[in-house]
């Protein structure tokens, strides 16, 4: 199969990968690049486990050709926390108890992220509809939103010292 | 046509682990050259937070901070034997394992410190942040990391504990086929409020207010999260999930996430929660460990809440809207408060008709739906 070269930032970090056509953004990072914050749940979609930002746009890697990302900025959940210090979102998702089994977390982080990048203060309902995407398991959303809220108010606390 | 509300109550008597032949679980604590302690288990952590909840026990049991414990699970070829994380029996069955492996290797380590300082280990505390001190003199002390090294590299000594707890087999007595397949059980009760639209069958979830008693909460934290996050899934198992639509046909059958259909962040009542605690004796510290009550009897105090709603019984989960049309169409017209008329969707037995209680002071009347027989271990409501 024909192999294309496809650069982008990782994170931040200058990434240059050959992807076979057809082949999707989830199993690049995953398999190809080794980053494993994006999770597999669906591969079609419905699930939210693999959310990603392509240009500070959220998109879901297992439905984003890798091809597509060419020259794009791309941030997954591992680049959130800044060396041993965890971005406001991370600290609040374990300090509200956020995360059962964490399989949905990073996904989840990432679904904030977009969303406090676009509104620093989202009420109740914009959080609600901002990982409506995003299926958990464990916690019955309620600490997953009560966490997002809370770093979001951490964040403009942040902004405003 | 018109919403309808309906005020529905379940309780459960839990059950914690099971033991048809034994039900054990292992663990193994031994010390690192620097004074923390590694314990050892096979018991897997899914996400309901045993890896917490064994690195505090064992702390408590060794008598050193939470943060000089690691914990290290899931792996059979180094970790003990483990029945598994099911039934409930996490906290209980491991946590119980663990106390004892940690109660060894605290008296290895008072041995150590005691041939340290030349005292009697009998005589030695630990004062929960890394010192071993003689009792009343806290001043004549040795540090657990001082001892470990001491223990390993002059003493020769190792610091290192092993421990199994396990429900003996329960046999069933010839006579009477009774038997104690358990030795403690947690509680719950339900309230469910919730609305029924009897034009498309759609049920609103207004409110849940439950009380559970666990034992002791090792921790309240993880307790009420795993509370929250396991009603949730009982309200999804009780209107929405289902492998088997048309069961017993197999076709069609949900294949993904757009047609296994799941309550989403936007779908979830408020849920108040209480947390009672009734320590057991033979439970770690007393906690029993919420497990699988947590969805438990959400199922069933929806169904009554459904049934003092528009008077439809329904026994065959998921209680999706069709099945309440059904029911509709079969009663002429929802009923509300609880009129019992029929047995919808499902195997059991029909009902036996009931007077109307006309109130909505919660569905105390479905004595005649026919599940007497169920086991004594599932959520029954009244
Ligand atoms: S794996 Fe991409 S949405 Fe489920
Ligand atoms: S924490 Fe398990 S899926 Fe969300």
């Amino acid at each position: 199969m024909t192999k294309t070269a496809v650069t982008f930032r990782l994170n931040g970090a200058e990434t240059a990968i050959f992807v076979d056509g057809g082949q999707n953004l989830l199993d690049v990072l995953r398999r190809g690049v080794g980053d494993l914050s994006p999770k597999y749940g669906c591969g079609q979609g419905g699930c939210g486990g693999c959310s990603v930002l392509v240009d500070g746009t959220l998109r879901l890697a297992c439905i984003t050709l890798a091809e597509s990302v060419d020259g794009a900025s791309v941030e997954t959940a591992a680049g959130l926390a800044d060396g041993p210090r965890l971005h406001p979102l991370q600290k609040a998702f374990m300090e509200g108890f956020a995360a059962q089994c964490g399989y949905c977390t990073p996904g989840m982080l990432m679904a904030a992220r977009a969303l406090l990048d676009a509104n620093p203060d989202p009420a109740r309902e914009e959080v609600v509809e901002a990982i409506s995407g995003n299926l958990c398991r464990c916690t019955g959303y309620e600490p997953i939103i009560d966490a997002i809220l809370a770093a979001a108010a951490d964040l403009r606390g942040g902004a405003a010292r | 046509m018109a919403i309808h509300k309906g005020r529905g109550f379940a309780c459960v008597n839990y059950p914690i682990g099971m033991n048809l032949g034994g039900d054990p679980s292992q663990a193994l604590v031994h010390a690192t050259p620097d004074g923390k302690f590694m314990v050892t288990l096979s018991s897997i952590d899914l996400g309901q937070g045993m890896k917490s909840v064994t690195r505090q026990i064992a702390a408590e049991a060794l008598g050193v901070s939470v943060s000089d414990v690691h914990v290290d699970t899931a792996d059979s070829d180094t970790g003990p034997h483990c029945m598994g994380s099911f039934a409930s029996r996490g906290t209980h069955r491991v946590g119980n394992a663990v106390i004892r492996a940690a109660t060894e290797a605290r008296a290895q380590l008072l041995e150590a410190a005691a041939e340290e300082m030349e005292v009697d280990a009998a005589d030695l505390v630990t004062d929960g942040s890394g010192n071993i001190h003689v009792r009343g003199a806290p001043s004549r002390a040795i540090t657990v990391a001082d001892t470990a090294i001491a223990a390993q590299f002059r003493q020769g000594r190792t610091l290192a504990g092993r421990g199994i707890f396990l429900v003996p087999p329960s046999d069933a007595d010839p006579e009477t086929g009774e038997m104690s397949p358990v030795t403690c059980f947690a509680h719950a009760a339900l309230v469910v409020d919730l609305e029924v639209d009897d034009e498309t069958g759609e049920v609103t979830v207004q409110s849940i207010h439950s009380a559970y008693e666990v034992g002791r909460a090792l921790n309240p934290r993880l307790v009420e999260q795993q509370l929250i996050g396991g009603a949730w899934m009982g309200l999804s198992h009780a209107l929405f999930e289902t492998t088997e639509p048309v069961y017993p046909e197999r076709d069609p059958a949900p294949l993904d996430f757009n047609s296994y259909v799941m309550p989403g962040p936007g779908d979830i009542p408020d849920h108040h929660v209480a947390v009672l605690e009734r320590p057991a004796p033979d439970a770690p510290y007393g906690g029993k460990g919420p497990g699988e009550m947590c969805a438990n009897p959400v199922l069933p105090a929806v169904a009554n809440a459904i049934y003092n709603a528009v008077g439809v019984r329904c026994d065959t989960l998921p209680i999706t809207p069709e099945r309440i049309l059904r029911g509709l169409r079969e009663l002429g017209g929802a009923r509300p408060g609880g009129w019992s008329g029929g047995n919808f969707g499902g195997t059991g037995n029909p009902n036996g008709a009931e007077p109307r209680t006309g109130s909505g002071d919660g569905a105390g009347n479905g004595h005649g739906d026919g599940h007497g027989t169920r086991p004594a271990w599932m959520a029954t409501g009244r």
